[in-house]
């Protein structure tokens, strides 16, 4: 038994990090991620590791790319528009390979909109934030005890994979507080980045051809290469031609689809004999739960669908699942966004219909009644 | 939803409802081993507007985190009770401060009133402790959670150097709830 | 015994991008003699960088070396430098790259005083994407987004980093390349952030537009207009108008390094902890 804590969201995910071997964070202060920072602003000095304050959110973004070269498991929280401002810095760690985790806890927008409310409208951003073709794998974790666990996740697909993975939960998760068991180290596994086994002299950053995920070197560990943000060589020295950036983002795309099956994580709820599912994450994946135990406790057959990964999308689940009921409701704290995935991979099959909001308050479960109750 | 319990803390910023709302649940969550969310709206400013938190406590898997029908709800300021009180259900239960809360919104709510405050600043001699009077006058209302855990709770949460007043603060809620019921 | 360069040289990465005429060249050389003088071990050093042609010079050279996004490289070494203090982290930026778009990183890398060694390379306009002005470019000179002249006043770059708290400032040139060697070497020997500034010569997207007929003159430029810090500061003013001093500007020792001051913390709560223990 680990030990036992009320903790809120955003300090679970911290604990998550330390769990994982976090022992860098960077970031900048925004609301209603900041109790984040302010965690491992106290717990990393403690162990010796790194807690930066930078000057604005490029910067910790850049940061923590630096700090994860040398080796360092490196973790930034964000929140809407400092998300926006890291995207350039996080499309670098993409086509550069080096592993990150970056949390965005989700508010109203755009611009300013709503600091204090919840949002799941950077849901489109989390994976198309960055320009170019890019692969992304995001976490959508819902309850406190997730967002630890998913946290620690979190770290090992971006080390295995050597990709940055976000995490994206809304601001009621991040702020509420729940009981949780913080493991005891041993228990839950943590997954450490490939590593070269050839000498420095022999050794290729970028070279493809073991297989997708290239083993990494870190930094003054002598093997001294380089890094750039420009489309590379397997020796990583720029590439301006012809097949080898082609050739090279179909890698990059590769190493998170062809694993889908590793990185895709999702629950199933009362689906088996469902003739309506409810697809949702984060708070609203928790209303809709409340919504189809109340449902079904009347007779009505509905069934909840709830990602854990969102990107890569469950494409091949929700294709399965279209073809079993008769709907699917989406409800989403945005004016429509995941819903065109959901619509995407349904194929016409079923009818999808969504439920938004974005004034700053969950979706209720009542609301989703309601609108099971209409469809049904 | 059986079970599934929906208290609601307000006043305004700076009175100590959402570390109220925290000690609540840590009770309930930790000490008791029930269910137990806490959470909190509030806007930008630190101190002053109107602010709440809420505790939900169940024997069974709370989904939803939020008070939507709520079973009681405290309110230490007039504008927090009448910005907050609609979600109170009908047998619900509005707890008010005796002095600050003058005008009662209509409702078949029960209403309980008690002089919260006061009975910091004058018995306790610290109107900052108004917190944790409160949990000790929900703690007697709604009997939701053991005596023992929310004192552990309460102690495990207050800066050090303060656990007696706070004790006192605790008793003294408990108290005002036993005193109105004789 | 002439100078082995090749010893800090990838092999088969010359030529370098830069045009005919550029000076980076002769910085580039002047940077590995530094280094070599310093006898630094290659796997010790990372040289990051940002967007621009200064910023490719880390693609030739054999350290750890970094690339990064436009202005961004102080924030992407700092976090180098953080989680390696006992590192040589040598920053490469351009005047647009760490003054422009990178400024806000530039002050705040100062005011820690975190222990970088940045080397600006001022050549006074935007040479890779075409010759538009920068935030170095002298008013009035032209420039492919101030075709009329620049309307717009330049900053003083040691001034700038020593107004925001780096510890070490200087300038060199190209054309006086062995004077800055001897200013890379007490940049890297700081403890603290050490700035230099670098002035160079784009003849083709700047020295072109500005009536410099040759790169020959843009470098003869360099040698009338800059002079020893302690011979300027001995003239009156009406003696130095229009030149400006080179050398160490500014030094402080002293001055609390950030990585130092970081680790002293860590350092302070390990005892407590053991303390406690």
């Amino acid at each position: 038994m680990g030990k036992i804590k009320l903790l809120q969201g955003n300090e679970a995910c911290a604990e998550g990090a330390l769990y994982a071997g976090c022992t860098f964070f960077a970031g900048y202060p925004i609301t209603p991620s900041t109790e984040v920072a302010e965690y491992m602003a106290r717990r990393l000095p403690q162990i010796g590791g790194v807690f930066l304050q930078m000057e604005d959110e490029i910067a910790a973004m850049a940061a923590v790319i630096g700090g994860a070269l040398t080796g360092c498991k490196s973790l930034t929280a964000t929140s809407g528009p400092g998300f926006s401002l890291k995207q350039e810095n996080m499309g670098f760690a993409m086509l550069t390979e080096v592993p990150c985790v970056i949390v965005n806890v989700m508010r109203g927008g755009p611009s300013t909109g709503v600091p204090t409310g919840p949002g799941q409208s950077d849901i489109m951003q989390c994976k198309w934030g960055t320009h170019g073709d890019h692969p992304a794998i995001c976490l959508t974790p819902a309850y406190v005890q997730e967002i630890f666990s998913e946290t620690v996740r979190a770290f090992n697909l971006s080390e295995k994979y050597r990709t940055p993975v976000i995490i994206a939960y809304d601001e009621i998760v991040g702020h509420m507080r729940e009981r949780i068991e913080i493991s005891d180290p041993g228990v839950l596994p943590v997954v450490q980045r490939p590593r070269p086994a050839c000498p420095p002299a022999e050794y290729l950053p970028y070279d493809d051809s073991k297989g997708d995920v290239p083993p990494m070197a870190n930094f003054f560990e002598g093997y001294r290469y380089h890094v750039t943000g420009l489309n590379h060589g397997p020796d990583g020295f720029p590439v301006n031609a012809s097949p080898r950036i082609h050739t090279d983002e179909l890698r990059l795309i590769r190493k998170v689809d062809s694993n889908r099956a590793d990185i895709v994580k999702f629950e199933e709820y009362l689906l088996e004999d469902a003739e309506v599912a409810v697809f949702a994450y984060g708070v609203s994946g928790r209303s809709a739960k409340t919504a189809v135990n109340q449902v079904r406790s009347e007779g009505v057959k509905a069934g909840l669908f709830r990602p854990l990964t969102i990107w890569p999308f469950p494409e091949e689940q929700v294709a399965g699942l279209s073809g079993r009921v008769r709907k699917i409701i989406v409800p989403e704290l945005s004016l429509g966004q995941i819903i065109h995935e959901v619509d995407r991979c349904s194929k016409g099959r079923c009818g999808i219909e969504g439920i938004h909001r974005v004034d700053g308050d969950p979706i209720t479960p009542a609301q989703i009644v309601a609108r099971i109750k209409e469809v049904m | 939803m059986s079970g599934r319990y929906e208290i609601r803390f307000s006043g305004s910023g700076g009175q100590g409802l959402i570390l109220a709302g925290v000690i609540f649940a840590e009770a309930a969550a930790i000490y008791d081993n029930k269910n137990a969310v806490q959470s909190q709206s509030y806007g930008p400013e630190a101190r002053g507007g109107a602010s709440k938190s809420e505790v939900i406590i169940s024997d069974e898997t709370i989904d939803f985190p939020k008070a939507t029908s709520i079973d009681l709800m405290l309110a230490l300021t007039q504008e927090a009770c009448a910005k907050y009180y609609k979600d109170i259900k009908p047998d619900g239960t509005l707890l008010v401060d005796e002095d600050f809360v003058r005008e009662i919104p209509k409702g078949s709510f029960k209403v309980i009133s008690l002089p919260i405050i006061r009975t910091a600043s004058e018995e306790i001699g610290k109107a900052f402790a108004a917190n944790i009077v409160a949990i000790g006058t929900i703690a007697a209302i709604t009997g939701r959670v053991s005596r023992e855990a929310v004192e552990k709770a309460v102690l495990s949460r207050v800066p050090k150097g303060t656990e007696d007043l706070n004790k006192r603060a605790l008793l003294a809620g408990y108290d005002l709830v036993k005193r109105r019921a004789n | 015994m002439a100078f082995d360069y090749s010893q800090y040289i990838r092999g088969g990465k010359l030529p370098h991008i830069w045009c005919p005429g550029c000076t980076y060249g002769i910085i580039f050389k002047s940077i590995l003699r530094a280094v070599d003088s310093l006898k630094l071990p290659k796997d010790d050093i990372a040289m990051v960088s940002g967007i621009g042609c200064a910023s490719r010079l880390p693609g030739y050279v054999d350290f750890n070396t970094l690339h990064t996004t436009h202005g961004r490289a102080l924030p992407f070494a700092t976090g180098i430098k953080m989680a390696k203090p006992d590192k040589h982290v040598l920053v490469v930026s351009g005047d647009g790259d760490a003054t422009a778009i990178g400024g806000n990183h530039f002050i705040h890398a100062c005011r820690r005083n975190i222990d970088l060694t940045v080397l600006v390379f001022n050549n006074y306009i935007y040479g890779m994407t075409g010759g538009q002005y920068s935030p170095a470019t002298p008013t009035g000179h032209m420039a492919a987004t101030m075709p009329y002249g620049n309307v717009d006043s330049p900053f003083d770059i040691p001034a700038l980093a020593k107004g925001a708290g780096a510890s070490f400032v200087a300038r060199g040139t190209a054309f006086h390349a062995t004077a800055l060697d001897k200013l890379i070497v007490d940049a890297i020997q700081h403890k603290g952030l050490s700035v230099v500034e670098i002035i160079n010569a784009c003849p083709t997207t700047h020295g072109r537009r500005n009536k410099f007929k040759s790169p020959t003159d843009m470098l003869l430029w360099m040698k009338d207009t800059f002079m020893p810090v302690a011979a300027f500061e001995k003239l009156p003013p009406e003696k130095t108008a229009g030149k400006f001093p080179m050398g160490v500007l500014y030094r402080k020792e002293g001055v609390p390094e950030y990585c130092k001051t970081y680790y002293g913390l860590v350092e302070r709560l390990k005892k407590q902890g053991e303390g406690r223990a």
